[in-house]
């Protein structure tokens, strides 16, 4: 059942004369798990904020589980768990009575509650904590209970902003591993700036970059489209200068960008973004045996994730 | 108003758990027995006036402090945003720390009841203005209380909490002194608004509807206003 979990439409928020938030549009289907991505400052959080009902849009809808965010506040609270940065919980409770406010908040009946504390507790790995104070965790317990809370009442949509910051890597694999089982029935979505993480545990990915959504789609489709792969080459040049390479690695047809790398001593490094998605390689080996330069290393790299986040969110810094 | 009472019995505990029940709870009953064990021993007057008379003011310092913390506090660190993403209307966050509230308060003028007793014991006690007293105590204690909880909302500094509320509180309690400065025309507005005014009346036992009308509106307005500063967040 292809059912739309949340749809934003042309959401902006400004905070004051701040634009954090610029015309964003997007549909969330169940069982997606997706990840927003984005430099920090990129408007994620707030995105979340106003999807949480803990702001109100400027312009534009939201709406989760059909229930606008502005008019029915209530409902589509009762339908989400929230996990917010930082997880700010109450530090003078144990983790224990955490669960069991949280659970008369959510107005779960108390045999109910019990049962899914027990449960929740049990898959967020909590019970050996269950009796300490929140505030005398450590950041991963800490960050696990925040994640058990949100999921509670068994919400049909979990929003986690930053869910792994501050956790080892231990840690980090836990709670992808928990949210990744929990994707399966449920909606999620999760911000991040970490991109293995995104390619781990999300099935689709939204780039957000100064407010602005950049990109939309599964990991595999935004590799796709960035289409410049890149191409490593360390090239011994009988004595030519780096410069005098570059220059004629540059001006070879199909290549978009040339530029200089640390490479070893007697020999030049570089680093050539293609312009199309044609294979240079074979150009690129008839350009050193032109030019009698020995090659000592030619390799082709696909567009990684990180190139493609590099490229959508430092092209649009430049712009505005 | 589930949700309004877990977050009261929370509030509560935190209250227990921390140091604040307990200083507040010790400087208030320290003035509290030095105006009333004066009267009784100097004036050798075994009655609660005293002790009633300085309720306005005292409560106008002793209030604030108790409430300050109730939302400033969770703006602070952050917990306010976890708080109302819960699928709990904004209104019943604000009563039920508002409950909190009172429910120290009550703690607090609870353990006076000793005086009353002390009074029983040693003579006669006029039990119209005692029982008044008590009653205008809370009255009063809870219009000061929705003010501390209103001002709470205005800011994450539960220190700048603690002087708006105070302000209001404390010009409420002046207005009554400053009567015979004032104008005629606005006398009767600001004898209106005092919380003396409304309290002396309560204390002599004469409990009229005016007077707890007065109370409740002052509770409810604050209230009100302190839900929609909440929501203010949410302003376009």
């Amino acid at each position: 059942m292809p059912e739309l979990m949340i749809q934003v439409e042309n959401l902006t928020k400004f905070y004051g004369a701040t634009r954090a938030v610029d015309d964003v549009t997007f549909n969330v289907r169940k069982g997606e798990v997706l990840g927003f991505l984005g430099p920090n400052g990129a408007g994620k959080s707030t995105t979340m904020k106003v999807l949480t009902c803990y702001l109100a849009p400027t312009a534009g809808r939201a709406q989760v589980a059909g229930f606008d965010v502005f008019d029915n506040s209530l409902e589509v609270r009762k339908h989400l768990g929230y996990l917010p940065e930082d997880t700010p919980l109450y530090k003078d409770m144990t983790v224990l009575e955490y669960l069991q406010f949280a659970a008369a908040m959510r107005g779960m009946a108390s045999d109910r509650s019990a049962k899914r504390i027990k449960e929740i507790g049990g898959r967020c790995g909590l019970h050996e904590v269950a009796g300490k104070l929140v505030g005398e965790l450590s950041r991963g317990y800490r960050q696990r209970a925040g994640l058990a809370q949100a999921m509670l009442d068994d919400p049909d949509i979990l929003i986690l902003d930053e869910p792994t910051s501050g956790l080892d890597p231990n840690q980090i694999v836990e709670i992808r591993q928990l949210i990744k089982e929990v994707g399966k029935e449920k909606t999620v979505i999760l911000s991040t700036h970490i991109l293995p993480e995104v390619q781990a545990t999300c099935s689709r990915i939204l780039i957000i970059s100064s407010g602005k959504l950049v990109a939309d789609g599964s990991p595999d489709e935004l590799r796709a489209r960035e289409k410049a792969s890149r191409y490593r080459l360390l090239v011994e040049a009988n004595g030519a200068t780096a410069e005098a390479v570059k220059a004629r690695l540059g001006s070879i047809k199909g290549v978009s960008r040339c530029e200089t790398v640390l490479g070893e001593v007697g020999a030049h490094a570089f680093s050539l973004y293609a312009a199309g998605d044609e294979d240079l390689r074979k150009v690129l080996f008839r350009a050193a045996v032109d030019n009698k330069w020995t090659l000592l290393e030619l390799h082709r790299e696909a567009a990684s994730l990180e190139t493609v986040f590099r490229n959508l969110t430092t092209r649009e810094e430049v712009k505005s | 108003m589930n949700a309004a009472l877990t977050i009261a019995k929370r509030e509560i505990r935190t209250y227990f758990n921390s140091p604040i029940a307990y200083i507040v709870l010790t400087v208030f009953l320290l003035l509290a027995g030095y105006l009333f064990f004066g009267s009784l021993f100097i004036e050798r007057q075994a009655e609660l006036r005293s002790y009633f008379n300085l309720m306005p003011l005292l409560l106008a310092f002793i209030v604030p402090a108790i409430a300050m913390r109730l939302i400033a506090e969770e703006k602070g660190s952050g917990s306010l945003e976890m708080l109302i993403t819960m699928p709990v209307p904004d209104w019943q966050v604000i009563v039920g720390k508002f409950l909190a509230g009172m429910a120290l308060l009550a703690v607090l003028v609870g353990l006076t009841l000793v005086y009353g007793i002390t009074v029983m014991l040693v003579g006669p006690l006029d039990r119209g203005p005692a029982i008044g007293g008590y009653l205008g105590v809370l009255l009063m204690g809870g219009a000061y209380m929705s003010i501390g909880v209103m001002a709470s909302t205005f800011t994450r500094n539960q220190i700048v909490a603690f002087i708006i509320a105070f302000a209001i509180s404390f010009s409420l309690y002046l207005f009554y002194r400053l009567l015979p400065f004032t104008p005629e025309l606005i006398r009767p507005v600001l004898s209106y608004l005092s919380v003396e005014s409304h309290f002396e009346a309560i204390s002599r036992g004469v409990i009229d509807t005016r007077d707890i009308v007065y109370y409740l509106s002052m509770m409810v307005v604050s209230l009100v206003i302190a839900t929609l500063s909440l929501e203010s967040r949410k302003w376009k």
